[in-house]
């Protein structure tokens, strides 16, 4: 695993057509930008340890309403940029002196990225099946960093949280996560949430949480 | 300025019984902030240096915002007891213009681009002091930019050089420093060979000077791959 951690400036390969995500070319050389470990697999891109989120179109991102102004509602995504949400994007039809009626601040709403230009403005749109606004249940929030490992290698993480913790997880893009069920089982889906997050970095990680997960299984039934 | 009554080397040794060209011990931690989006805490010999990073994130107040790339902020603060006499706390004319030559050492290594309309803000605290707080402060700064997973082009590492009885060293002490001919501290870009500090104080020859570059792109070197190590060692299990 160690030899895959590469920091700012390592060389990575002579392929200029091989760059991917977190790195740059120079000289027709390809070097690391960020600090994290490199995956040499199609492309060549280094995985990060650490960062803030960047908002992608198409992503899915659980987002808190912060402010709502004359036709837009300003959406905080735990990113460096605000998004906003177009009443045209919201699932009803309504009037602008309706707007906090519906979203009001503090409200968590499940959004899709809809647009991201060059100045970073984010558009964001609640049209879609998967989205809505989140009444229930609570939200954590982990380095986005850390979601691949949350999820696991096709989905073998998250399926096993699904499977033996009884509640309803859903995973935004941006690092939040809205878990609902029980009481003492979203306790318990948040303390593996955060193990996932402490050691994210370590080999074996699926099996070690199965092992935590199932340690505590006979107190609570 | 020099005072004949100190001896700085004899038989080729230092003070405090280092070679001419050896640098302070450096020990280095990273990821020591919770709350931080990257952190470093370096010792180098008597300085004791914490330096956190924020950001990418907005800027307030939202007039300094770049359209088309981030800005980079840099504080660089001296506790009141990291000096023998207590220090006035607070900004002085000193510590503004180290901020600022830490912000140029550190800005070009940084792909700015990435994160338009946002700041990344970097603070130095100097929790102990003993000569050479800038590149200190600089090589933490530094790793806790890669510790926050900020796009860099590489790592800055920075070292002084100086002239004390008539040899170039490296590293200068408090002693060496007080009373020596010339203070040179060198921040560059290792990898890409580029240097982004250079200030001196004192006098030196054209042959001195290029001699101490050298002696500075060794100790840089140097600390360079102890800030890798450093790196690497937060996530080796």
């Amino acid at each position: 695993m160690n030899k895959n951690l590469v920091i700012p400036g390592d060389l990575l390969s002579s392929d200029v057509k091989q760059a991917g995500e977190g790195t740059y070319v120079k000289d027709g050389q390809v070097f690391a930008a960020i600090f994290g470990f490199v995956n040499k697999k199609d492309r060549i891109q280094v995985i990060p340890l650490a960062g803030k989120y960047m908002p992608h179109s198409g992503d899915v991102v659980i987002g808190k309403i912060v402010d709502v102004r004359f036709s837009n509602w300003l959406v905080n995504i735990s990113s460096p940029y605000e998004a906003l949400l177009h009443i045209s994007e919201y699932p009803e039809r309504i009037d602008a002196d309706q707007m906090s009626q519906c979203l009001g601040i503090g409200d968590l709403v499940v959004a899709g990225v809809k647009d991201v230009d060059v100045t970073m403005k984010v558009e964001l749109t609640m049209c879609g099946e998967s989205f809505k606004k989140l009444d229930s249940g609570g939200v954590i929030e982990i380095s986005h960093a850390k979601i691949p490992r949350v999820i696991g290698r096709k989905g073998s993480m998250i399926s096993l949280l699904k499977s033996e913790l009884n509640c309803d997880i859903f995973i935004g893009q941006n690092g939040r996560i809205w878990v609902k069920g029980r009481e003492e089982d979203i306790n318990h889906t948040i303390k593996a949430l955060l193990k996932i997050e402490r050691e994210s970095h370590t080999p074996g990680l699926t099996d070690r949480i199965k092992e935590f997960i199932s340690d505590r299984k006979p107190t609570t039934m | 300025m020099s005072d004949k009554t100190i001896e700085f080397i004899e038989k080729g040794r230092r003070l405090d019984g280092r070679k001419l060209d050896e640098l302070r011990p450096i020990k280095i931690e990273v990821g020591v902030l919770k709350r931080a989006n990257g952190s470093c805490y370096m010792e180098s010999g008597g300085n004791k240096v914490m330096a956190a990073v924020y950001g990418p994130r907005e800027v307030h107040p939202r007039r300094m915002e770049d359209a088309t790339k981030a800005i980079v902020r840099c504080r660089y603060n001296m506790a009141s007891f990291s000096v023998e006499d207590r220090k006035r706390p607070g900004p002085d004319r000193r510590s503004v213009e180290i901020s600022k030559v830490s912000r140029e050492a550190i800005e070009p290594i940084i792909i700015k681009e990435h994160f338009p309309r946002s700041a990344i803000d970097i603070f130095i605290e100097i929790l102990q002091a003993d000569a050479g707080t800038r590149t200190a402060g600089i090589n933490a700064a530094s790793v806790a930019l890669a510790d926050a997973g900020i796009p860099m082009r590489g790592l800055v590492s920075a070292c002084a050089t100086g002239k004390v009885g008539g040899h170039i060293v490296l590293d200068l002490m408090k002693e060496e420093d007080n009373y020596g001919e010339a203070d040179v501290p060198i921040a560059m870009d290792v990898q890409n060979d580029k240097v982004t500090l250079l200030q001196m104080d004192g006098r030196l020859t054209q042959d001195e000077f290029k001699q101490a570059l050298e002696l500075a792109r060794k100790g840089c070197k140097e600390i360079y791959e102890m800030q890798r190590q450093a790196l690497i060692a937060k996530y080796t299990v």
